[in-house]
């Protein structure tokens, strides 16, 4: 289940968390960005590279997910 | 506007390095498309403007147009507020980007190369397990545009290298997630970069100060993903702003990473190779990537122009060899004196602030700097002075 929540409106499309993400599992053009559920492993880094906290981990879904 | 279905090389790209390459590929006389995924070669500028003089000058002669301030000197200010200024041996600009990379952009074009904006490259075509053009978006139309080499120059993203099967994705602690403004109503001197350093205003970095023009500043930070773990790039921006510049109003705001690594292990693969910030291209210890971005856009377009020429696709090889010998091995020296250097405590950079004040001001250079602030550090000290006996 992806945790890793987007703020879109909030987004740059600076492409720092594309950099760091090991699944390549970013999409990013000019004015959007998508994260694919299937390649995401929440491994966060995106979370804390974002300069402008456009990306989240989303506690509350991990609370219900459990 | 038309573009044909073939090209020799096709660049991904046209921030400096991109726009570099595929002019010096095109002065090797064969056929180059450069493909910009914005509207607007020039923008968004995620980038803190600063250049030294011979930075830019191998390059593109130094104009006014694309010139914001003349830099002469550059102050560092530590955690207690100890202000250390130091005079630029080589003088610099603070450049305009937005119309710096235009400018450099039109040297590729008098140079034979095409460029198209609005060209979103989302995947790439292979023959014989080679990569043997590009899959390109334009006005909702899509093209697949074949060439014989690629130069992947999509900046921090890096997403073109790794289709290709290149490992270019960063190690979260080395990237750097960047905020800036250029804000106005603000009173600084036009010709010093100034820098912060410190546990509360950046920690592991700088925060950056830099003028451009009466009233006016690029101010910014990059903050590690380590450090972005509790607080983010915005966070410890604003608070300074707030803090230093109550009245400043913005012109504008834009984020982006930097990667402070030292360049990719690989940065070649048949028929494609890496350039710029793509392939890491970027100073580890100033996080700077024009200069070093354009060197390695040059040595890169070369050896695309000369492997078409000579009909060589092995060739590629030689890329990675002469950036190596130019500033790669640099670079290696340079991350580990930033790993030194970042790691000082507030009261290590107060107290070499202190000490290197009290150097005459026409005896500051930055390799005096780099000898205090690594007296206690023999191993970084030796690291530190390879630099500065090195070409």
């Amino acid at each position: 289940m992806l945790l890793i929540k987007i703020t879109p409106d909030k987004c740059d499309y600076c492409g720092t968390c594309v950099g760091v993400c090991p699944e390549d599992a970013i999409e990013l053009t000019d004015s959007t960005i998508d994260i694919d559920e299937e390649l995401c492993t929440n491994c966060s880094k995106c979370v804390w590279v974002c300069p402008i906290d456009v990306l989240i981990f989303d506690k509350n879904k991990l609370k219900e997910k459990e | 506007m038309k573009i044909d279905k073939e090209y020799d090389v096709v660049v991904v790209g046209a921030g400096p390095a991109g726009s570099v390459a595929a002019k010096f590929a095109a002065e090797k006389g064969v056929s180059v498309l450069a493909l910009e995924k914005d509207r607007e070669i020039g923008t968004p500028v995620r980038c803190g403007e600063a250049v030294s003089h011979e930075g830019i000058a191998e390059f593109i002669v130094p104009d006014e147009k694309f010139i914001s301030s003349h830099i002469d000197k550059f102050t560092l200010i530590s955690p207690d507020g100890t202000e250390v200024t130091i005079p630029l041996e080589q003088k610099g600009y603070m450049l305009n980007r937005q119309l710096f990379d235009k400018a450099v952009a039109e040297e590729a074009m008098n140079s034979g190369a095409k460029f198209l904006t609005n060209a979103y490259v989302h995947g790439l075509l292979f023959e014989d397990g080679k990569v043997s053009g590009v899959k390109v978006k334009h006005y909702g139309e899509e093209y697949e545009i074949k060439s014989k080499i690629v130069i992947a120059a999509d900046g921090v993203e890096s997403r073109v290298g790794r289709w290709a099967g290149l490992t270019t994705h960063v190690d979260f602690r080395e990237m750097e997630g960047a905020y800036q403004i250029v804000a106005a109503n603000i009173s600084v001197p036009t010709d010093t970069l100034i820098f912060y350093f410190g546990e509360d205003v950046a920690p592991e970095g700088y925060l950056w100060v830099f003028p451009k023009g009466e009233g006016k500043a690029n101010i910014g930070i990059g903050v590690s993903g380590e450090i972005g773990k509790t607080k983010s790039a915005y966070k410890y921006l604003n608070e300074f702003v707030d803090r230093k510049y109550p009245e400043a109003s913005m012109l504008s705001t834009v984020s982006g990473g930097v990667p402070c690594t030292p360049s990719l292990k690989k940065i070649f693969a048949p028929g494609i190779i890496l350039v710029g910030d793509a392939a890491r291209q970027v100073n580890p210890l100033s996080g700077g990537g024009i200069a070093s971005g354009m060197i390695g856009g040059s040595i890169g377009g070369t050896v695309a122009g000369e492997a078409v020429i000579e009909n060589r696709p092995d060739k590629l090889s030689e890329y990675q060899e002469r950036w190596e010998k130019r500033l790669g091995k640099r670079h290696r020296i340079f991350d580990k004196v930033k790993n030194g250097v970042y790691n000082f405590s507030d009261e290590q950079f107060n107290s070499l602030a202190k000490s290197f004040s009290k150097v005459p001001f026409e005896k500051r250079t930055l390799g005096n700097l780099f000898k205090k602030a690594l007296i206690n550090q023999p191993s970084l000290l030796i690291e530190a002075a390879k630099i500065f006996v090195m070409d």
